[in-house]
Protein backbone atom coordinates (compact mmCIF):
# COMPACT_ATOMS: atom_id res chain seq x y z
CA UNK A 1 0.00 0.00 0.00
CA UNK A 2 1.35 3.59 -0.88
CA UNK A 3 2.14 5.79 2.07
CA UNK A 4 -0.82 8.07 1.09
CA UNK A 5 -3.18 5.51 0.66
CA UNK A 6 -1.80 4.09 4.03
CA UNK A 7 -2.34 7.83 5.61
CA UNK A 8 -5.78 7.87 4.20
CA UNK A 9 -7.03 4.97 5.74
CA UNK A 10 -5.71 4.99 8.83
CA UNK A 11 -6.51 8.95 9.54
CA UNK A 12 -10.02 7.09 8.08
CA UNK A 13 -10.36 4.63 10.72
CA UNK A 14 -8.81 6.97 13.05
CA UNK A 15 -11.77 9.94 12.43
CA UNK A 16 -14.36 7.17 12.69
CA UNK A 17 -13.37 6.01 16.20
CA UNK A 18 -13.72 9.62 17.06
CA UNK A 19 -16.78 10.18 15.62
CA UNK A 20 -18.25 7.04 17.27
CA UNK A 21 -16.78 8.84 20.79
CA UNK A 22 -18.65 11.99 19.95
CA UNK A 23 -21.58 9.98 19.14
CA UNK A 24 -21.52 7.12 22.00
CA UNK A 25 -20.58 10.36 24.50
CA UNK A 26 -22.89 13.60 22.86
CA UNK A 27 -23.03 14.94 26.48
CA UNK A 28 -20.01 17.00 26.32
CA UNK A 29 -20.16 18.50 23.39
CA UNK A 30 -23.80 19.58 23.61
CA UNK A 31 -22.96 20.79 27.69
CA UNK A 32 -20.20 23.37 25.42
CA UNK A 33 -22.74 24.13 22.94
CA UNK A 34 -25.17 25.40 25.49
CA UNK A 35 -22.81 28.09 26.80
CA UNK A 36 -23.17 29.96 23.18
CA UNK A 37 -26.85 29.27 23.12
CA UNK A 38 -27.57 30.96 26.38
CA UNK A 39 -25.10 33.70 25.74
CA UNK A 40 -27.16 34.39 22.75
CA UNK A 41 -30.44 33.92 24.20
CA UNK A 42 -29.52 36.50 27.32
CA UNK A 43 -27.98 39.05 25.18
CA UNK A 44 -31.36 39.33 23.25
CA UNK A 45 -34.13 38.76 24.97
CA UNK A 46 -32.52 40.29 28.84
CA UNK A 47 -30.44 43.05 27.76
CA UNK A 48 -31.43 43.09 23.77
CA UNK A 49 -33.43 46.33 24.17
CA UNK A 50 -30.30 47.92 26.01
CA UNK A 51 -28.08 46.42 23.73
CA UNK A 52 -29.84 47.76 20.68
CA UNK A 53 -29.62 51.06 21.58
CA UNK A 54 -26.04 50.76 22.68
CA UNK A 55 -25.28 49.98 18.84
CA UNK A 56 -26.81 52.87 17.63
CA UNK A 57 -30.57 51.41 15.74
CA UNK A 58 -32.78 53.29 17.62
CA UNK A 59 -33.77 51.59 21.28
CA UNK A 60 -37.30 49.86 20.66
CA UNK A 61 -36.25 47.24 18.11
CA UNK A 62 -34.07 44.13 19.39
CA UNK A 63 -33.70 42.53 15.72
CA UNK A 64 -30.87 44.63 14.73
CA UNK A 65 -29.00 43.42 17.88
CA UNK A 66 -29.62 40.00 17.19
CA UNK A 67 -27.97 40.56 13.80
CA UNK A 68 -25.32 42.17 14.96
CA UNK A 69 -25.15 39.52 17.52
CA UNK A 70 -25.35 35.86 15.55
CA UNK A 71 -21.57 36.38 13.63
CA UNK A 72 -19.84 36.43 17.12
CA UNK A 73 -22.12 34.06 18.68
CA UNK A 74 -20.93 32.00 15.55
CA UNK A 75 -17.39 31.93 15.93
CA UNK A 76 -17.67 31.46 19.56
CA UNK A 77 -19.66 28.20 19.04
CA UNK A 78 -16.69 26.87 17.06
CA UNK A 79 -14.24 28.11 19.85
CA UNK A 80 -15.80 26.12 22.58
CA UNK A 81 -16.63 23.30 20.27
CA UNK A 82 -12.63 23.12 20.31
CA UNK A 83 -12.45 22.99 24.01
CA UNK A 84 -14.11 19.76 23.60
CA UNK A 85 -11.04 18.34 21.04
CA UNK A 86 -8.69 19.95 23.36
CA UNK A 87 -10.23 17.69 26.48
CA UNK A 88 -10.39 15.00 24.27
CA UNK A 89 -7.20 14.71 22.95
CA UNK A 90 -5.57 15.15 26.33
CA UNK A 91 -7.98 12.23 27.75
CA UNK A 92 -6.52 10.09 24.73
CA UNK A 93 -2.74 10.42 25.45
CA UNK A 94 -3.25 9.52 29.43
CA UNK A 95 -4.84 6.68 27.94
CA UNK A 96 -3.06 3.28 27.08
CA UNK A 97 -4.56 3.04 24.06
CA UNK A 98 -2.13 5.36 22.02
CA UNK A 99 0.91 3.80 23.00
CA UNK A 100 -0.68 0.69 21.82
CA UNK A 101 -1.09 3.03 17.87
CA UNK A 102 2.83 4.43 18.37
CA UNK A 103 3.67 0.15 18.57
CA UNK A 104 1.35 -0.47 15.67
CA UNK A 105 2.59 -0.30 11.79
CA UNK A 106 -0.06 2.59 10.93
CA UNK A 107 0.53 6.04 9.77
CA UNK A 108 2.38 8.14 12.30
CA UNK A 109 -0.01 11.18 11.73
CA UNK A 110 -3.51 9.39 11.28
CA UNK A 111 -4.00 10.07 15.55
CA UNK A 112 -4.01 13.31 15.06
CA UNK A 113 -5.58 13.82 11.31
CA UNK A 114 -8.20 11.91 13.00
CA UNK A 115 -9.02 14.03 15.86
CA UNK A 116 -8.93 17.12 13.74
CA UNK A 117 -11.18 16.14 11.16
CA UNK A 118 -13.40 15.08 13.78
CA UNK A 119 -12.78 18.00 15.46
CA UNK A 120 -13.65 20.14 12.26
CA UNK A 121 -17.12 17.84 11.18
CA UNK A 122 -18.20 18.56 14.98
CA UNK A 123 -17.70 22.19 14.79
CA UNK A 124 -19.61 22.37 11.21
CA UNK A 125 -22.83 20.54 13.67
CA UNK A 126 -22.22 22.73 16.18
CA UNK A 127 -22.55 25.90 14.44
CA UNK A 128 -25.41 24.28 12.04
CA UNK A 129 -27.67 23.69 15.60
CA UNK A 130 -26.50 27.20 17.26
CA UNK A 131 -27.22 28.66 13.70
CA UNK A 132 -30.69 27.18 13.57
CA UNK A 133 -31.42 28.58 17.23
CA UNK A 134 -30.57 32.08 15.84
CA UNK A 135 -32.95 31.47 12.67
CA UNK A 136 -35.52 30.33 15.00
CA UNK A 137 -35.45 33.69 17.00
CA UNK A 138 -35.76 35.92 13.97
CA UNK A 139 -32.13 36.02 12.46
CA UNK A 140 -32.09 36.57 8.92
CA UNK A 141 -29.61 37.46 6.25
CA UNK A 142 -31.88 38.20 4.03
CA UNK A 143 -29.17 40.09 1.52
CA UNK A 144 -26.38 38.17 1.11
CA UNK A 145 -25.65 36.71 -1.69
CA UNK A 146 -25.07 32.25 -2.65
CA UNK A 147 -20.84 33.73 -2.95
CA UNK A 148 -21.17 35.41 0.01
CA UNK A 149 -23.00 32.12 1.67
CA UNK A 150 -20.29 30.52 0.15
CA UNK A 151 -17.59 32.52 1.56
CA UNK A 152 -18.62 32.58 5.19
CA UNK A 153 -19.11 28.75 4.82
CA UNK A 154 -15.50 28.59 4.13
CA UNK A 155 -14.47 30.97 6.30
CA UNK A 156 -16.22 29.17 9.34
CA UNK A 157 -14.52 26.02 7.69
CA UNK A 158 -10.74 27.77 8.25
CA UNK A 159 -11.47 29.10 11.35
CA UNK A 160 -13.03 25.68 12.75
CA UNK A 161 -9.61 24.06 10.98
CA UNK A 162 -6.60 26.86 12.52
CA UNK A 163 -8.78 26.66 16.08
CA UNK A 164 -8.66 22.70 16.33
CA UNK A 165 -5.26 22.36 15.57
CA UNK A 166 -4.49 24.87 18.26
CA UNK A 167 -6.47 22.77 20.37
CA UNK A 168 -4.67 19.74 19.67
CA UNK A 169 -1.80 21.15 20.85
CA UNK A 170 -3.54 22.63 24.03
CA UNK A 171 -4.27 18.78 24.32
CA UNK A 172 -1.13 17.44 23.80
CA UNK A 173 0.55 19.66 26.27
CA UNK A 174 -1.88 19.08 29.30
CA UNK A 175 -1.46 16.81 31.25
CA UNK A 176 -4.99 15.24 31.84
CA UNK A 177 -8.48 16.42 30.46
CA UNK A 178 -8.77 18.75 33.80
CA UNK A 179 -5.84 20.65 32.51
CA UNK A 180 -6.73 20.78 29.07
CA UNK A 181 -10.07 22.36 29.63
CA UNK A 182 -8.28 25.07 31.77
CA UNK A 183 -5.60 25.62 29.10
CA UNK A 184 -7.91 25.39 26.37
CA UNK A 185 -10.31 28.55 27.72
CA UNK A 186 -8.94 31.58 25.78
CA UNK A 187 -10.80 29.73 22.80
CA UNK A 188 -13.79 30.24 24.96
CA UNK A 189 -12.81 33.88 26.74
CA UNK A 190 -11.36 35.75 24.00
CA UNK A 191 -14.24 35.81 21.68
CA UNK A 192 -15.91 37.84 24.98
CA UNK A 193 -13.40 40.28 24.37
CA UNK A 194 -13.63 41.03 20.93
CA UNK A 195 -16.31 42.26 18.79
CA UNK A 196 -18.87 39.95 19.17
CA UNK A 197 -21.25 41.73 21.66
CA UNK A 198 -20.38 45.13 21.22
CA UNK A 199 -18.56 47.29 18.74
CA UNK A 200 -15.09 48.12 19.29
CA UNK A 201 -15.80 51.64 18.96
CA UNK A 202 -17.89 50.96 22.58
CA UNK A 203 -14.42 50.01 24.22
CA UNK A 204 -12.28 52.21 26.42
CA UNK A 205 -9.27 53.38 24.21
CA UNK A 206 -6.69 51.41 25.66
CA UNK A 207 -8.67 48.16 25.76
CA UNK A 208 -9.31 48.98 21.33
CA UNK A 209 -6.30 47.12 20.01
CA UNK A 210 -6.77 43.94 22.02
CA UNK A 211 -10.09 43.67 20.83
CA UNK A 212 -9.67 45.12 17.12
CA UNK A 213 -6.18 42.86 16.37
CA UNK A 214 -6.89 39.16 18.53
CA UNK A 215 -7.75 36.42 16.19
CA UNK A 216 -11.44 36.72 16.77
CA UNK A 217 -12.50 40.04 16.02
CA UNK A 218 -11.73 40.23 12.12
CA UNK A 219 -13.18 37.01 11.58
CA UNK A 220 -16.34 37.80 13.07
CA UNK A 221 -16.21 41.34 11.48
CA UNK A 222 -15.82 39.27 7.95
CA UNK A 223 -18.61 36.89 8.84
CA UNK A 224 -20.45 40.07 9.66
CA UNK A 225 -20.53 41.56 6.19
CA UNK A 226 -20.54 38.15 4.44
CA UNK A 227 -24.10 37.83 6.20
CA UNK A 228 -25.18 41.18 7.10
CA UNK A 229 -23.82 43.39 4.24
CA UNK A 230 -21.38 45.34 6.59
CA UNK A 231 -18.04 46.90 6.17
CA UNK A 232 -15.61 43.90 5.57
CA UNK A 233 -12.47 46.30 4.22
CA UNK A 234 -8.92 44.69 5.86
CA UNK A 235 -10.36 42.16 8.10
CA UNK A 236 -10.88 39.82 5.52
CA UNK A 237 -7.57 39.63 4.79
CA UNK A 238 -6.33 39.99 8.20
CA UNK A 239 -9.02 36.98 8.91
CA UNK A 240 -7.36 34.78 6.66
CA UNK A 241 -3.99 35.18 7.55
CA UNK A 242 -4.39 34.51 11.27
CA UNK A 243 -6.78 31.59 10.42
CA UNK A 244 -3.32 30.11 8.32
CA UNK A 245 -0.98 31.57 10.85
CA UNK A 246 -2.50 29.65 13.87
CA UNK A 247 -3.29 26.56 11.45
CA UNK A 248 0.44 26.47 11.17
CA UNK A 249 1.18 26.84 14.28
CA UNK A 250 -0.83 24.42 15.64
CA UNK A 251 0.26 21.75 12.90
CA UNK A 252 3.78 22.26 13.79
CA UNK A 253 2.99 22.71 17.50
CA UNK A 254 0.93 19.41 17.70
CA UNK A 255 2.95 17.05 15.61
CA UNK A 256 6.36 17.78 17.30
CA UNK A 257 4.43 17.83 21.27
CA UNK A 258 3.18 14.35 19.58
CA UNK A 259 6.50 13.19 18.17
CA UNK A 260 7.99 14.21 21.29
CA UNK A 261 8.58 10.37 23.17
CA UNK A 262 6.45 9.26 25.52
CA UNK A 263 7.31 9.03 29.03
CA UNK B 1 29.30 -11.29 37.83
CA UNK B 2 27.52 -14.49 37.75
CA UNK B 3 25.78 -14.14 34.35
CA UNK B 4 25.49 -18.17 33.09
CA UNK B 5 27.06 -18.42 29.70
CA UNK B 6 25.57 -20.95 28.72
CA UNK B 7 25.98 -23.12 24.72
CA UNK B 8 24.92 -20.18 22.77
CA UNK B 9 22.30 -21.15 20.38
CA UNK B 10 22.04 -19.99 16.46
CA UNK B 11 22.48 -16.50 16.74
CA UNK B 12 20.48 -16.66 13.72
CA UNK B 13 16.97 -18.20 15.06
CA UNK B 14 16.82 -14.78 17.14
CA UNK B 15 13.43 -13.23 17.34
CA UNK B 16 15.12 -10.88 19.35
CA UNK B 17 18.73 -9.47 20.61
CA UNK B 18 19.94 -6.43 21.91
CA UNK B 19 23.42 -5.57 22.30
CA UNK B 20 24.09 -2.86 25.46
CA UNK B 21 20.97 -0.63 25.44
CA UNK B 22 21.55 2.08 27.34
CA UNK B 23 18.55 4.29 28.73
CA UNK B 24 19.02 7.53 30.93
CA UNK B 25 16.10 9.84 31.82
CA UNK B 26 17.92 12.85 33.09
CA UNK B 27 20.73 11.65 35.27
CA UNK B 28 18.80 8.79 36.16
CA UNK B 29 20.49 5.89 34.49
CA UNK B 30 17.51 3.16 33.98
CA UNK B 31 19.11 0.69 31.57
CA UNK B 32 23.23 0.48 31.85
CA UNK B 33 23.98 -1.75 29.01
CA UNK B 34 21.69 -4.97 28.60
CA UNK B 35 22.37 -7.45 26.30
CA UNK B 36 19.89 -9.97 25.82
CA UNK B 37 18.93 -13.09 23.01
CA UNK B 38 15.73 -14.59 22.76
CA UNK B 39 15.02 -17.69 20.09
CA UNK B 40 12.18 -17.82 18.36
CA UNK B 41 8.98 -19.48 19.45
CA UNK B 42 10.27 -19.29 23.42
CA UNK B 43 9.22 -17.49 26.59
CA UNK B 44 11.91 -15.08 27.76
CA UNK B 45 11.00 -13.53 31.56
CA UNK B 46 12.83 -10.40 32.44
CA UNK B 47 11.88 -10.66 36.29
CA UNK B 48 12.97 -7.23 38.72
CA UNK B 49 11.93 -5.27 40.88
CA UNK B 50 9.52 -2.08 40.54
CA UNK B 51 11.97 0.20 39.10
CA UNK B 52 14.63 -2.38 38.06
CA UNK B 53 13.62 -0.87 34.06
CA UNK B 54 11.63 -3.74 32.58
CA UNK B 55 9.31 -1.61 31.49
CA UNK B 56 11.93 0.93 29.90
CA UNK B 57 13.23 -2.37 27.95
CA UNK B 58 9.84 -3.52 26.85
CA UNK B 59 9.30 0.17 25.33
CA UNK B 60 12.56 0.18 23.68
CA UNK B 61 12.41 -3.26 21.92
CA UNK B 62 8.42 -2.06 21.42
CA UNK B 63 9.67 1.05 19.57
CA UNK B 64 7.42 3.06 22.06
CA UNK B 65 11.19 5.05 23.07
CA UNK B 66 14.17 5.03 21.50
CA UNK B 67 17.84 3.89 23.43
CA UNK B 68 20.29 6.49 24.52
CA UNK B 69 23.49 3.56 23.07
CA UNK B 70 23.09 0.06 22.35
CA UNK B 71 21.77 -1.75 19.17
CA UNK B 72 18.87 -4.09 19.12
CA UNK B 73 17.10 -6.40 16.37
CA UNK B 74 13.42 -7.03 16.33
CA UNK B 75 11.68 -9.76 14.09
CA UNK B 76 15.17 -9.39 11.92
CA UNK B 77 14.83 -5.63 11.73
CA UNK B 78 16.89 -2.58 13.36
CA UNK B 79 15.25 -0.94 16.19
CA UNK B 80 16.68 2.35 14.68
CA UNK B 81 16.50 2.09 11.21
CA UNK B 82 13.76 0.00 10.24
CA UNK B 83 11.23 0.28 13.42
CA UNK B 84 8.01 0.17 10.96
CA UNK B 85 8.99 -2.85 9.60
CA UNK B 86 9.43 -4.26 13.79
CA UNK B 87 6.23 -2.71 15.07
CA UNK B 88 4.44 -4.52 11.77
CA UNK B 89 6.14 -7.55 13.23
CA UNK B 90 5.49 -7.30 17.34
CA UNK B 91 1.77 -7.14 19.38
CA UNK B 92 2.22 -5.41 23.20
CA UNK B 93 0.43 -5.47 25.81
CA UNK B 94 1.54 -2.81 28.19
CA UNK B 95 1.08 -2.71 32.01
CA UNK B 96 -1.73 -0.32 31.78
CA UNK B 97 -4.55 -1.98 29.64
CA UNK B 98 -4.29 -0.48 26.14
CA UNK B 99 -7.73 -0.52 25.47
CA UNK B 100 -10.55 2.55 24.02
CA UNK B 101 -12.67 2.52 26.98
CA UNK B 102 -15.43 4.87 25.93
CA UNK B 103 -16.21 2.46 22.56
CA UNK B 104 -17.43 -1.58 23.16
CA UNK B 105 -15.55 -4.67 23.05
CA UNK B 106 -16.30 -5.72 19.49
CA UNK B 107 -15.73 -1.74 18.38
CA UNK B 108 -11.99 -2.23 20.36
CA UNK B 109 -11.40 -5.30 18.08
CA UNK B 110 -12.42 -4.26 14.72
CA UNK B 111 -10.60 -1.10 15.06
CA UNK B 112 -7.45 -3.27 15.46
CA UNK B 113 -9.12 -4.90 12.50
CA UNK B 114 -9.10 -1.83 10.37
CA UNK B 115 -5.68 -0.72 11.82
CA UNK B 116 -4.24 -3.71 10.19
CA UNK B 117 -6.13 -3.21 7.33
CA UNK B 118 -7.50 -6.90 7.32
CA UNK B 119 -10.48 -6.98 4.81
CA UNK B 120 -13.98 -6.23 6.79
CA UNK B 121 -15.35 -9.82 6.72
CA UNK B 122 -12.28 -10.95 7.64
CA UNK B 123 -12.01 -8.38 10.17
CA UNK B 124 -15.26 -9.35 12.02
CA UNK B 125 -14.18 -13.37 12.02
CA UNK B 126 -10.66 -12.45 13.71
CA UNK B 127 -12.66 -10.43 16.07
CA UNK B 128 -15.43 -12.26 16.75
CA UNK B 129 -13.58 -15.38 17.43
CA UNK B 130 -11.05 -13.53 19.55
CA UNK B 131 -13.70 -12.61 21.62
CA UNK B 132 -15.04 -16.07 22.12
CA UNK B 133 -11.78 -17.32 22.66
CA UNK B 134 -11.08 -15.12 25.73
CA UNK B 135 -14.74 -15.31 27.10
CA UNK B 136 -15.59 -11.91 25.82
CA UNK B 137 -18.03 -12.66 23.65
CA UNK B 138 -20.99 -12.15 25.98
CA UNK B 139 -19.91 -8.44 27.01
CA UNK B 140 -18.87 -7.24 23.19
CA UNK B 141 -21.31 -4.87 23.41
CA UNK B 142 -20.67 -3.04 26.37
CA UNK B 143 -18.07 -0.55 26.84
CA UNK B 144 -14.50 -1.95 27.70
CA UNK B 145 -14.60 0.54 30.84
CA UNK B 146 -17.04 -1.22 32.37
CA UNK B 147 -14.93 -4.28 32.29
CA UNK B 148 -13.57 -5.88 35.67
CA UNK B 149 -9.64 -5.81 35.68
CA UNK B 150 -9.04 -8.98 34.18
CA UNK B 151 -11.67 -8.73 31.50
CA UNK B 152 -9.91 -5.25 30.17
CA UNK B 153 -6.34 -7.78 30.47
CA UNK B 154 -7.86 -10.10 27.87
CA UNK B 155 -9.02 -7.50 25.88
CA UNK B 156 -5.77 -5.99 25.55
CA UNK B 157 -4.01 -9.47 25.15
CA UNK B 158 -7.30 -10.07 22.29
CA UNK B 159 -6.62 -6.90 20.33
CA UNK B 160 -2.92 -7.41 20.38
CA UNK B 161 -3.18 -10.46 18.80
CA UNK B 162 -5.70 -9.31 15.84
CA UNK B 163 -2.62 -9.01 13.57
CA UNK B 164 -1.19 -12.13 14.67
CA UNK B 165 1.73 -11.13 15.87
CA UNK B 166 4.97 -12.91 16.01
CA UNK B 167 6.69 -11.68 18.71
CA UNK B 168 4.43 -10.88 21.61
CA UNK B 169 5.50 -8.23 24.27
CA UNK B 170 3.67 -8.74 27.59
CA UNK B 171 4.43 -6.17 30.49
CA UNK B 172 3.72 -7.40 33.66
CA UNK B 173 0.44 -8.77 32.38
CA UNK B 174 -0.80 -10.16 35.72
CA UNK B 175 -0.18 -7.33 37.75
CA UNK B 176 -3.21 -6.34 39.97
CA UNK B 177 -4.79 -9.58 38.96
CA UNK B 178 -6.76 -11.77 41.18
CA UNK B 179 -5.14 -14.90 41.62
CA UNK B 180 -7.89 -16.23 38.75
CA UNK B 181 -7.41 -14.18 36.21
CA UNK B 182 -3.48 -14.53 36.67
CA UNK B 183 -3.53 -18.68 35.88
CA UNK B 184 -6.06 -17.65 33.05
CA UNK B 185 -3.92 -15.44 31.69
CA UNK B 186 -0.65 -18.20 32.40
CA UNK B 187 -3.12 -20.47 30.34
CA UNK B 188 -2.92 -17.99 27.79
CA UNK B 189 0.49 -17.46 27.59
CA UNK B 190 0.76 -21.05 27.05
CA UNK B 191 -1.32 -21.29 23.93
CA UNK B 192 0.47 -18.70 22.44
CA UNK B 193 4.10 -20.24 22.94
CA UNK B 194 2.32 -23.50 21.38
CA UNK B 195 0.92 -21.32 18.44
CA UNK B 196 4.97 -20.73 18.14
CA UNK B 197 4.97 -17.23 19.32
CA UNK B 198 7.66 -15.48 20.83
CA UNK B 199 6.77 -14.49 24.18
CA UNK B 200 8.81 -11.79 25.96
CA UNK B 201 7.28 -11.03 29.35
CA UNK B 202 8.13 -8.93 32.17
CA UNK B 203 7.01 -9.89 35.94
CA UNK B 204 8.12 -9.14 39.38
CA UNK B 205 6.29 -12.58 40.35
CA UNK B 206 8.98 -15.37 40.61
CA UNK B 207 6.57 -18.11 40.61
CA UNK B 208 5.34 -16.56 36.89
CA UNK B 209 8.61 -16.74 35.93
CA UNK B 210 9.20 -20.02 36.79
CA UNK B 211 5.58 -21.05 35.27
CA UNK B 212 6.38 -19.65 31.97
CA UNK B 213 9.63 -18.97 30.89
CA UNK B 214 12.11 -21.46 28.74
CA UNK B 215 14.53 -18.60 29.88
CA UNK B 216 14.62 -15.49 33.09
CA UNK B 217 16.49 -12.95 32.84
CA UNK B 218 16.68 -11.15 36.56
CA UNK B 219 17.10 -7.57 35.87
CA UNK B 220 18.59 -5.21 38.71
CA UNK B 221 19.74 -1.65 38.64
CA UNK B 222 19.12 -1.04 34.82
CA UNK B 223 21.73 -4.12 34.54
CA UNK B 224 21.18 -8.34 33.93
CA UNK B 225 22.32 -9.59 37.40
CA UNK B 226 22.04 -13.20 36.00
CA UNK B 227 20.55 -15.22 32.96
CA UNK B 228 19.28 -18.94 32.33
CA UNK B 229 17.08 -21.54 32.87
CA UNK B 230 15.07 -21.38 36.15
CA UNK B 231 17.26 -24.48 37.21
CA UNK B 232 20.26 -22.74 36.45
CA UNK B 233 19.19 -19.91 38.34
CA UNK B 234 18.51 -22.04 41.27
CA UNK B 235 22.36 -23.08 41.42
CA UNK B 236 23.66 -20.14 41.59
CA UNK B 237 22.58 -19.99 45.06
CA UNK B 238 22.97 -22.69 48.12
CA UNK B 239 19.66 -22.19 49.36
CA UNK B 240 18.92 -26.29 50.03
CA UNK B 241 18.73 -27.46 53.88
CA UNK B 242 16.79 -29.13 55.82
CA UNK B 243 15.36 -27.42 58.80
CA UNK B 244 15.03 -29.27 62.13
CA UNK B 245 12.93 -27.28 64.87
CA UNK B 246 13.03 -28.03 68.56
CA UNK B 247 10.51 -27.51 71.40
CA UNK B 248 12.80 -28.24 74.57
CA UNK B 249 15.36 -25.71 74.44
CA UNK B 250 17.73 -28.61 76.04
CA UNK B 251 17.20 -30.80 73.38
CA UNK B 252 17.91 -27.94 70.85
CA UNK B 253 21.52 -27.13 72.32
CA UNK B 254 22.33 -31.12 72.13
CA UNK B 255 21.57 -31.16 68.72
CA UNK B 256 23.36 -28.14 68.01
CA UNK B 257 26.81 -28.94 69.25
CA UNK B 258 26.33 -32.68 68.10
CA UNK B 259 25.58 -31.31 63.99
CA UNK B 260 28.34 -28.93 63.48
CA UNK B 261 27.80 -27.92 60.36
CA UNK B 262 24.12 -26.86 61.11
CA UNK B 263 23.06 -22.99 61.04
CA UNK B 264 21.68 -22.72 64.61
CA UNK B 265 18.77 -20.01 64.79
CA UNK B 266 18.32 -19.51 68.58
CA UNK B 267 15.28 -17.57 68.48
CA UNK B 268 13.29 -20.06 67.14
CA UNK B 269 15.20 -22.88 68.37
CA UNK B 270 16.02 -24.31 64.87
CA UNK B 271 19.37 -26.10 62.82
CA UNK B 272 19.74 -25.69 59.33
CA UNK B 273 21.22 -28.70 57.83
CA UNK B 274 22.80 -28.12 54.71
CA UNK B 275 21.00 -30.73 51.95
CA UNK B 276 20.25 -30.86 48.38
CA UNK B 277 16.81 -32.76 49.65
CA UNK B 278 18.32 -35.96 47.99
CA UNK B 279 17.13 -39.19 49.35
CA UNK B 280 20.09 -40.52 50.04
CA UNK B 281 20.95 -37.34 51.99
CA UNK B 282 17.82 -37.47 53.94
CA UNK B 283 18.36 -40.68 54.85
CA UNK B 284 21.68 -40.38 55.98
CA UNK B 285 20.72 -37.43 58.12
CA UNK B 286 17.69 -39.13 59.19
CA UNK B 287 20.14 -42.26 60.18
CA UNK B 288 22.83 -40.51 61.99
CA UNK B 289 19.63 -38.63 64.30
CA UNK B 290 18.62 -41.85 65.13
CA UNK B 291 21.75 -42.76 65.77
CA UNK B 292 22.87 -39.88 68.01
CA UNK B 293 19.51 -40.08 69.60
CA UNK B 294 18.24 -36.49 68.61
CA UNK B 295 14.32 -36.14 68.01
CA UNK B 296 13.24 -32.98 66.21
CA UNK B 297 9.78 -31.72 66.78
CA UNK B 298 9.25 -30.78 62.99
CA UNK B 299 11.49 -31.31 60.26
CA UNK B 300 11.44 -29.24 56.54
CA UNK B 301 13.09 -29.87 53.97
CA UNK B 302 14.04 -26.39 51.88
CA UNK B 303 15.18 -26.38 48.13
CA UNK B 304 16.14 -23.72 46.50
CA UNK B 305 13.64 -21.30 45.00
CA UNK B 306 13.54 -18.35 42.59
CA UNK B 307 12.69 -16.43 45.85
CA UNK B 308 16.78 -17.24 47.56
CA UNK B 309 17.86 -16.37 43.59
CA UNK B 310 16.27 -13.13 43.37
CA UNK B 311 17.03 -12.06 46.88
CA UNK B 312 20.89 -13.24 46.36
CA UNK B 313 21.16 -11.40 43.42
CA UNK B 314 19.02 -8.38 44.27
CA UNK B 315 19.61 -7.51 47.75
CA UNK B 316 23.75 -7.79 47.60
CA UNK B 317 26.21 -8.73 50.09
CA UNK B 318 23.21 -10.32 51.89
CA UNK B 319 23.01 -14.19 52.08
CA UNK B 320 19.74 -15.84 51.01
CA UNK B 321 20.65 -18.97 52.74
CA UNK B 322 20.94 -17.39 56.49
CA UNK B 323 18.35 -13.77 56.15
CA UNK B 324 15.28 -15.71 54.08
CA UNK B 325 13.06 -17.73 56.70
CA UNK B 326 10.65 -20.44 54.69
CA UNK B 327 8.17 -18.54 53.68
CA UNK B 328 6.21 -20.74 51.29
Amino acid sequence: MSSLSLAVRDSSTMLRRNLLHARRYPSMTLNLLLSPVVLLLLFVYIFGDVMSAGIGNGGTDRSAYLAYLVPGILLMTIGSTTIGSAVSVATDMTEGIVARFRTMAIHRGSVLVGHVVGSVLQCVMSVLLVGAVAVAIGFRATDATALDWLLAVGLLALVSVALTWIAVGMGLSSPNAEAASNNALPLMVLPLLSSAFVPVDAMPGWFRPIAEYQPFTPAIETLRGLLLGTEIGHNGWLAVAWCVGLAVLGYVWSTSLFAREPK
Amino acid sequence: MPVMSTTKTERSAAAISAVGLRKSYGDKTVLDGIDLHIPAGSVFALLGPNGAGKTTTVKILSTLVTADGGQARVAGHDLATAPQAVRAAIGVTGQFSAVDGLITGEENMLLMADLHHLPKREGRRVAAELLERFGLAEAAKKPAQSYSGGMKRRLDIAMTLVGAPRIIFLDEPTTGLDPRSRHTMWQIVRELVADGVTVFLTTQYLEEADQLADRIAVLNGGRIAAEGTADQLKRLVPGGHVRLRFTDPSAYRSAASALREAAPDDESLALRVPSDGSQRELRSLLDWLEATGIEADELTVHTPDLDDVFFALTAGAEQPALSTEDVR
